[in-house]
């Protein structure tokens, strides 16, 4: 009974929200939007399971002196951040703006723009023409970067024409073929769960 | 009102058609004919992550990424993963830490480690603490899993489940701290980024392929097998409209 309830609640919420996409019918749009509602209030439960789990985890660090300095201040963080909205609002000029544009935005702005870095460090490595594919990757690479800065159009306009082609072709045919197999494989997974043969969300039961 | 949406006759056919597949693998499974599956290096290499970890004394760090959520087919992929690499972390008394950015995600992992410590017989040696909810916020997220790799440096690195721009942020700050790194996602923009940091990368399909290949259940990988013959259809479609097309020009059939 413990496997059975949760099989038979996932393979009707998985028929239904199937069943409901061929069908124009007002009735299906009122199941499909309302699932979507519930599930929107279920997460927002679960949110408050994730933020009273990192305030246990983060008390639990600072008292084992464990990354205490971090979790000091990812509390600090968590605990402010309401409390200067409930105080000041939220509107233009408020405590919370200032913070979320002064510290939060540039924050998360800087731990982007580590990509660029990132990108730098990961192409030199992906680059070296050690084999055949790696040489030929390394070719490409030069081709669709130079097609792709103005100066290089200055010189020639095959850099550009070449850049196309190999985003357009070779590139595009090996994308779809992966985007195939990622389709068929999100089709089968789901299939799988609907019909009770993947389990491994019911405590791990295969 | 029709019930019938005619506009999506199309996507029907083809549903019936992969249904029909499906399970006709499943019963020629059950008649007792076999499937294999071809060698998988990523899924091939849990072991030696998860070895070398023990090892070096040092933690193993596995990640869902921040692009998704619980309903989507790449995180149910990434549970039965995660499912394997518990069961041989909680084998060989190693440390598993599960930084995720959804609740729902958290719970679901929670149950899933603690199935997989109990089946290995080691029930004692799962830590809900070392799965837990960090963020929802994409870069708070990275930051956080970044903080984490530098100062753990983990031995092995899990990259599996949805990712977006955070997938080269995490992958490169696994690698420079020299971390064995097994990734996959459904996303082709950050395949190639995992393709370039990480040792393991499972491409399309293979994250998928990953629970009947670990488990070697029987219905699963008549499931993946069951695929491979919907992509064998396809292929045929593919070479026939081809042909079509060369031939006329103005068919359009095959745009359907």
């Amino acid at each position: 009974m413990r496997t059975k309830i949760p099989l038979a609640i996932c393979f009707l919420s998985g028929a239904i929200m199937f069943l409901q996409y061929f069908s124009r019918h007002p009735m299906a749009k009122t199941v499909y939007s309302g699932i979507l509602d519930w599930w929107q209030i279920i997460f927002a439960f679960t949110l408050f399971v994730g933020v009273a789990a990192f305030i246990k985890n983060g008390v639990k660090s600072i008292s084992r002196r464990n990354d205490a300095p971090y979790k000091a201040v990812s509390l600090a963080g968590l605990l402010l951040m309401p409390i200067l909205a409930l105080i000041g609002g939220v509107k233009f000029g408020s405590p919370f703006l200032w913070v979320f544009d002064n510290m939060q935005a540039p924050m998360q702005s800087t731990v982007f723009s580590l990509l660029a870095f990132f990108v730098a460090s990961a192409s030199f490595r992906g680059f070296r023409a050690r084999t055949i594919p790696a040489a030929i990757l390394l070719v490409s690479a030069v081709f669709v970067l130079l097609g792709r800065i103005p100066i290089a159009d200055y010189i020639t306009q095959s850099f550009s024409s070449a850049a196309f082609w190999i985003q357009d072709y070779p590139s595009m045919a090996a994308r779809r073929a992966i985007l195939i197999g990622i389709g068929l494989g999100s089709m089968t997974t789901a299939l799988r769960v609907i019909l009770g043969i993947e389990r491994t969300y019911l405590q791990g039961e295969r | 009102m029709p019930i019938f949406d005619a506009t999506t006759l199309p996507t029907l056919v083809v549903s019936a058609i992969s249904l029909i597949i499906v399970a006709y693998a499943i019963i020629s499974v059950k008649r007792g004919r076999g499937f294999e599956i071809r060698e998988i290096p990523g899924l091939k290499a849990i072991d030696e992550a998860v070895g070398r970890a023990t090892e070096m004394g040092t933690p193993v760090v596995f990640t869902p990424g921040w692009g998704g959520d619980i309903q989507r087919p790449t995180t149910i992929a990434s549970m039965n993963i995660l499912s394997s690499v518990a069961e041989k972390t909680a084998e060989y008394d190693c440390r598993l830490i599960y930084p995720t950015h959804d609740p729902v995600i958290m719970a679901v992992a929670q149950e899933v480690v603690k199935e997989a410590s109990l089946r290995a017989g080691y029930p004692d040696r799962y830590r809900a603490d070392d799965i837990f909810y960090i963020t929802s916020s994409q870069f708070g997220y990275a930051a956080a899993v970044d903080g984490l790799i530098s100062r753990t440096k983990p031995a092995s690195v899990f990259l599996l489940g949805t990712f977006e721009a955070e997938s080269l942020i995490m992958a490169e700050t696994g690698n420079s701290v020299g971390a064995i790194q097994i990734a996959g996602t459904d996303s082709t923009i950050q395949l190639a980024f995992f393709i370039v940091a990480c040792d393991y990368t499972l491409i399309g399909e293979e994250l998928f392929a990953a629970s009947g290949y670990l488990s070697q259940n029987k219905s699963i990988l008549s499931s993946v097998k069951a695929q491979d013959m919907i992509k064998i259809l396809i292929a045929l479609f593919i070479i026939v409209a081809i042909i079509w097309a060369t031939i006329d020009s103005t068919s359009t059939w095959w745009r359907y």
